[in-house]
C-alpha cells in the first residue's frame, strides 16, 4: 500500500513526534518542587502564592523580592494565573478546592469570591492555629470579620481594599472650560446629581469625547455607596436571600446608569474589555469611578499609558466614600505546608508587606497601620498629576461602611452588569432592562 | 494507510510439515487464529481504548451528572429529568439554540457554495497551479485565536477597519457586537475565512476522480461547461459533500471559540447574549454558575441537536442530483 520513500517519511514523522513527546514529559517533570535527598540539610520549603488582576495586580513584585533574600528556610513563588477574577480564576480555582489539589499554598481572593469561600470552612487551613488571631488589632472590624469562616475560625488576612474617588482628564476639563484643580472639580459635584449637571455641561462643549466610559462602572460605585446606606448589603441579605427586587440600593444604582445613557454622557464602553482599554488610549471618555486599584488599570500599558501621564488626576467622588474590590490572602487546608503558608500570608498582610505593595502599586493597605504610615499618607501619583492618592484613599478608609456580600454574589454581579451594559449599548431596551436584571439576577442565584 | 490481514513471512510461520497427521497441534491453532483473528483489533485498539477513555467514558458520566442537580460548591441532589424540563423551558438555553443554528445556517451555506466555486476553479489548468492550491488552505494554518482577534479588532465599533469603509461610502457604524445580526455576520466570515479552503481542497480532491470521458462525452452531446459542473461535477461530488456538510454541521453547531474571542473572552456572548452559542451556554452554566447538572444536560441536548442535525443534512444531501 505504502512505497518506500513516503515510508520513510512517515518514520520521520513518528520519530520527530516521539522526540517531541519525550521533551514535553520531561518539561512535565519539572513541576515537582520537593528537592528529595541531595543537600538535605537546608532544603527550603517553596510557597506558591496564586494571585489574579490586570496591570501590577497584587503587586508583590517587590515584597517577594525581598523576602526571597533574606529567607533560606522559605522561598515564595508567585503565581499568577490571570486578569479575570469572576470568569476565570474563582470557578477554576473552586474546582481545585473542591477536589483536593493544584491550589496553591496562598490563595488570593476578591470579595466577590469570599462570601462563598466563608461557607466552606472546609477548604481552609485554620489560621488561629498558627497564632494569627493576634492580628485582629491591624485589621477594621469589617475586614477582620470577612476573613472568619461560617463558624468563626480565622482563614483569610486581608490585602488591600478599593476606597474610592473620581478619576478625570484634567485637558479635557479645561478645554470644556471646567476647572482642572482637584479640589475646585470636587466641589462641581457633592451629589450624583451635580454630576450629571457637570457631565451635561461638558457635553455641550466637547463632541468628540464623552463624559463618562459606560454604564457599568458608574453603576458599581453608586451601588457600594447606597448599599451602605441600605443596611450594608447588596444583592443578598445576610441570610443569603436574593433581595434584588427589594434592596432600593439597586433601584438606586441602575436608575443612574439608565440616566446617564439616555443622556448620552457615555462612550458606551464596557469596562475591562479590549475596546475600553482603546478608549482611554483614544480619549474616548473624561471621568472614571476609581477604587485605588483602578489607577493602576488606567495609568498601565494596557490603559491610558504613559502617553497621558500628568493628564489624569484624581478628585473626590460624589455622594462621599464607598468601597469597591479588595481581597483576602487565605491558606488552602490541601497546602503541604500550612505552617509556612501562614508565616508568608502573615508576612504579605503585615505592615511592612502592604506597604511594600502601596509603593508599588497603589493598591490601598488593609492593615490599618500600613494605611497610617508617613510613607502610605504622605503618598504621591506622578502619573495623577501628583495626587495625594494616600491621603485621598485612607481618608475614605476610615469612613467605610462595610457592605455584606452573598454566597452567590460573583455569579449575580455578572448577570446584572451584563444587562446594566445591554441597555447602554441599545441590545436591551431601557424600559425592559429592568425586568431582565430582575430575571437574570434570579437565573444565576438559582 | 489501510490494515492489511494478510501477514508477512516473518509474523506467520510456515506450517511445518507434520510427521503423523499432517494437522498442526492445538497450541499452533491457537497462535495461528489469534495472529488471524485477534491481530488486527489489537492493532487498532489503541484508538478504541483512548475513544472509550475520552470519549464514550465522559459521554455516559455526563448522562449520569444530567440526572442530578449538581452544585460545584455545594449540594448533590438527585432530580431525574429534571434539568432537561428546565432546560426546555429557559428562554436563555434557547436564545443560544437560535444563534447557533442562525450562525451554522449564515456561515455553512456560503462556505461550501463558495468552497465548490474555488475548488472548480482550481482544478483548472492556472499558471501556478500548487501555488494556489495551497494558499487556500493557509487560513487554516493560523490558530483560531489570532484570526478571531483579528477579526474582532476589524469588526471594532469606533476604530474598526469596516466601519470606516461603511463611513467613507456614507453608512452609520454599525455596533457588531451590540446587535445581533451583525454579531453573527461577524462570526461567520471568521469561520468562512478559516474553512472554505479546507472543503475547496477536499472538493477538488474528489473532482479530480471523476473521469475525463464523462466530461467528453458531454461535451460532444453539446453540453456547456456550466451545464457540465451541475449535471457531471455536483452528482459526482455527492459522498464528498455528505462528508464537508457533516463536518460543518459537527464544526458549526459546536462553535465557542471565535464567538467567545469575539467578546473578550466572556462566554456570555454579547451584553445580552446575541452571540452566546449552545458551548458557550454550557460552559457559563457548568463553570461560571456552577451548575454541573443544569450544563450537562444542555450537553446532551446538544449531542441530540447535532444527530438530527446531521441527520437532517445527510438525507437532503443524498438528494443531490436526482435519485439513484
Amino acid at each position: 500500500m505504502i512505497d518506500r520513500s513516503r515510508r520513510g517519511r512517515m518514520l520521520a514523522v513518528a520519530a520527530a513526534t516521539a522526540l517531541a513527546l519525550s521533551v514535553t514529559a520531561a518539561c512535565g517533570g519539572d513541576g515537582d518542587e520537593a528537592p528529595s535527598g541531595g543537600s538535605s540539610a537546608a532544603a527550603p520549603v517553596t510557597i506558591k502564592v496564586q494571585t489574579f488582576g490586570g496591570g501590577k495586580n497584587f503587586g508583590y513584585k517587590e515584597a517577594i523580592d525581598k523576602w526571597n533574600a533574606s529567607h533560606t528556610d522559605i522561598k515564595i513563588q508567585e503565581e499568577h494565573l490571570t486578569d479575570q477574577f469572576e470568569q476565570v480564576y474563582w470557578p477554576q480555582m473552586i474546582q481545585w478546592l473542591q477536589s483536593g489539589s493544584g491550589a496553591g499554598d496562598v490563595v488570593g481572593i476578591d470579595e466577590g469570591g469570599m462570601g462563598l469561600a466563608k461557607a466552606h470552612p472546609e477548604w481552609w487551613a485554620d489560621l488561629g492555629e498558627y497564632g494569627l488571631s493576634s492580628r485582629q488589632g491591624d485589621f477594621a472590624p469589617w475586614k477582620w470579620d470577612g476573613g472568619l469562616t461560617a463558624d468563626g475560625k480565622l482563614f483569610g488576612l486581608g490585602t488591600d481594599l478599593g476606597g474610592m474617588s473620581l478619576c478625570y482628564r484634567r485637558d479635557l476639563f479645561e478645554k470644556a472650560g471646567l476647572p482642572a484643580d482637584r479640589d475646585e472639580v470636587g466641589k462641581l459635584w457633592p451629589t450624583w446629581d451635580d454630576f450629571i449637571k457637570v457631565g451635561q455641561e461638558f457635553q455641550s462643549k466637547v463632541k468628540d469625547t464623552k463624559f463618562v466610559d459606560g454604564t457599568n462602572t458608574l453603576y458599581n460605585v453608586v451601588l457600594v455607596q447606597e448599599a451602605a446606606k441600605n443596611g450594608g448589603v447588596s444583592y443578598f441579605d445576610k441570610s443569603n436571600n436574593l433581595i434584588v427586587d427589594k434592596n432600593p440600593a439597586i433601584k438606586t444604582a441602575y436608575d443612574f446608569a439608565v440616566k446617564i445613557s439616555q443622556d448620552g454622557l457615555t462612550a458606551k464602553l464596557r469596562n475591562f474589555t479590549p475596546e475600553w482599554n482603546t478608549g482611554m488610549k483614544k480619549s474616548q471618555f473624561a471621568t472614571l469611578g476609581c477604587p485605588s486599584w483602578m489607577l493602576g488599570a488606567v495609568s498601565g500599558d494596557d490603559g491610558a499609558g504613559p502617553e497621558f501621564s500628568g493628564k489624569w488626576d484624581v478628585a473626590a467622588v460624589p455622594g462621599g466614600g464607598g468601597n469597591w474590590g479588595g481581597s483576602w490572602l487565605a491558606v488552602p487546608k490541601q497546602s503541604k505546608h500550612p505552617k509556612e503558608a501562614a508565616a508568608v500570608a502573615d508576612y504579605l498582610t503585615g505592615k511592612e508587606g502592604e506597604i511594600s505593595v502601596f509603593t508599588y502599586s497603589g493598591n490601598m493597605p488593609s492593615n490599618t497601620q500600613a494605611q497610617q504610615d508617613p510613607a502610605v499618607q504622605g503618598a504621591k501619583n506622578e502619573y495623577f498629576n501628583d495626587a495625594p492618592v494616600g491621603e485621598i484613599f485612607a481618608k475614605s478608609a476610615s469612613t467605610l461602611q462595610p457592605v455584606y456580600l452573598g454566597v452567590k454574589h460573583a455569579q449575580v454581579k455578572n448577570a446584572v452588569e451584563s444587562v446594566v451594559s445591554a441597555l447602554d449599548d441599545g441590545s436591551v431596551p431601557y424600559d425592559q432592562a429592568w425586568q431582565k436584571l430582575q430575571d437574570d439576577a434570579v437565573k444565576a442565584a438559582g | 494507510m489501510s490494515l492489511h490481514v494478510e501477514s508477512g513471512p516473518s509474523t506467520r510461520a510456515p506450517v511445518p510439515p507434520s510427521r503423523r497427521h499432517g494437522r498442526p497441534g492445538p497450541g499452533r491453532v491457537f497462535l495461528s487464529w489469534l495472529d488471524l483473528k485477534a491481530a488486527p483489533y489489537l492493532l487498532i485498539s489503541p484508538y478504541y481504548l483512548l475513544f472509550l477513555l475520552f470519549g464514550i467514558f465522559p459521554l455516559g458520566f455526563t448522562l449520569w451528572y444530567s440526572l442530578y442537580d449538581y452544585d460545584l460548591a455545594g449540594t448533590v441532589e438527585w432530580t431525574g429529568l429534571g434539568n432537561y424540563t428546565a432546560l426546555l423551558a429557559d428562554s436563555a438555553f434557547w436564545n443560544a439554540v437560535v444563534n447557533t443554528l442562525g450562525m451554522f445556517v449564515i456561515a455553512t451555506v456560503p462556505q461550501i457554495l463558495l468552497a465548490l466555486l474555488l475548488a472548480n476553479a482550481l482544478n483548472k489548468r492556472i499558471r501556478g497551479r500548487l501555488f494556489v492550491r495551497l494558499g487556500v488552505l493557509l487560513p487554516l494554518v493560523t490558530s483560531v485565536v489570532a484570526v478571531a482577534v483579528v477579526f474582532t479588532q476589524l469588526y471594532g465599533r469606533d476604530w474598526g477597519l469596516f466601519n470606516w469603509i461603511l463611513g467613507s461610502v456614507g453608512v452609520d457604524p454599525v455596533d457588531w457586537k451590540a446587535e445581533r445580526l451583525p454579531s453573527w455576520l461577524a462570526i461567520s466570515t471568521m469561520i468562512d475565512w478559516r474553512w472554505t479552503g479546507y472543503n475547496a481542497i477536499i472538493f477538488l480532491a474528489a473532482m479530480q476522480t471523476i473521469p475525463k470521458d464523462l466530461y467528453e462525452a458531454a461535451a460532444i452531446d453539446g453540453a456547456s461547461r456550466r451545464r457540465q459542473f451541475w449535471q457531471i461535477t455536483i452528482p459526482m461530488l455527492r459522498p464528498t459533500m455528505i462528508f464537508v456538510v457533516l463536518n460543518s454541521t459537527i464544526g458549526g453547531l459546536t462553535l465557542f471559540a471565535e464567538p467567545t474571542t469575539f467578546y473578550g473572552g466572556n462566554v456570555h456572548g454579547g451584553s445580552n447574549s446575541q452571540f452566546q452559542t449552545v458551548s458557550m451556554f454550557i460552559v457559563e452554566q457548568g463553570f461560571r454558575e456552577f451548575d454541573y447538572g443544569y450544563a450537562a444536560g444542555a450537553a446532551w441536548l446538544l449531542f441530540l441537536m447535532i444527530l438530527i442535525g446531521s441527520l437532517i443534512n445527510f438525507l437532503l444531501i443524498r438528494r443531490i442530483g436526482g435519485r439513484k
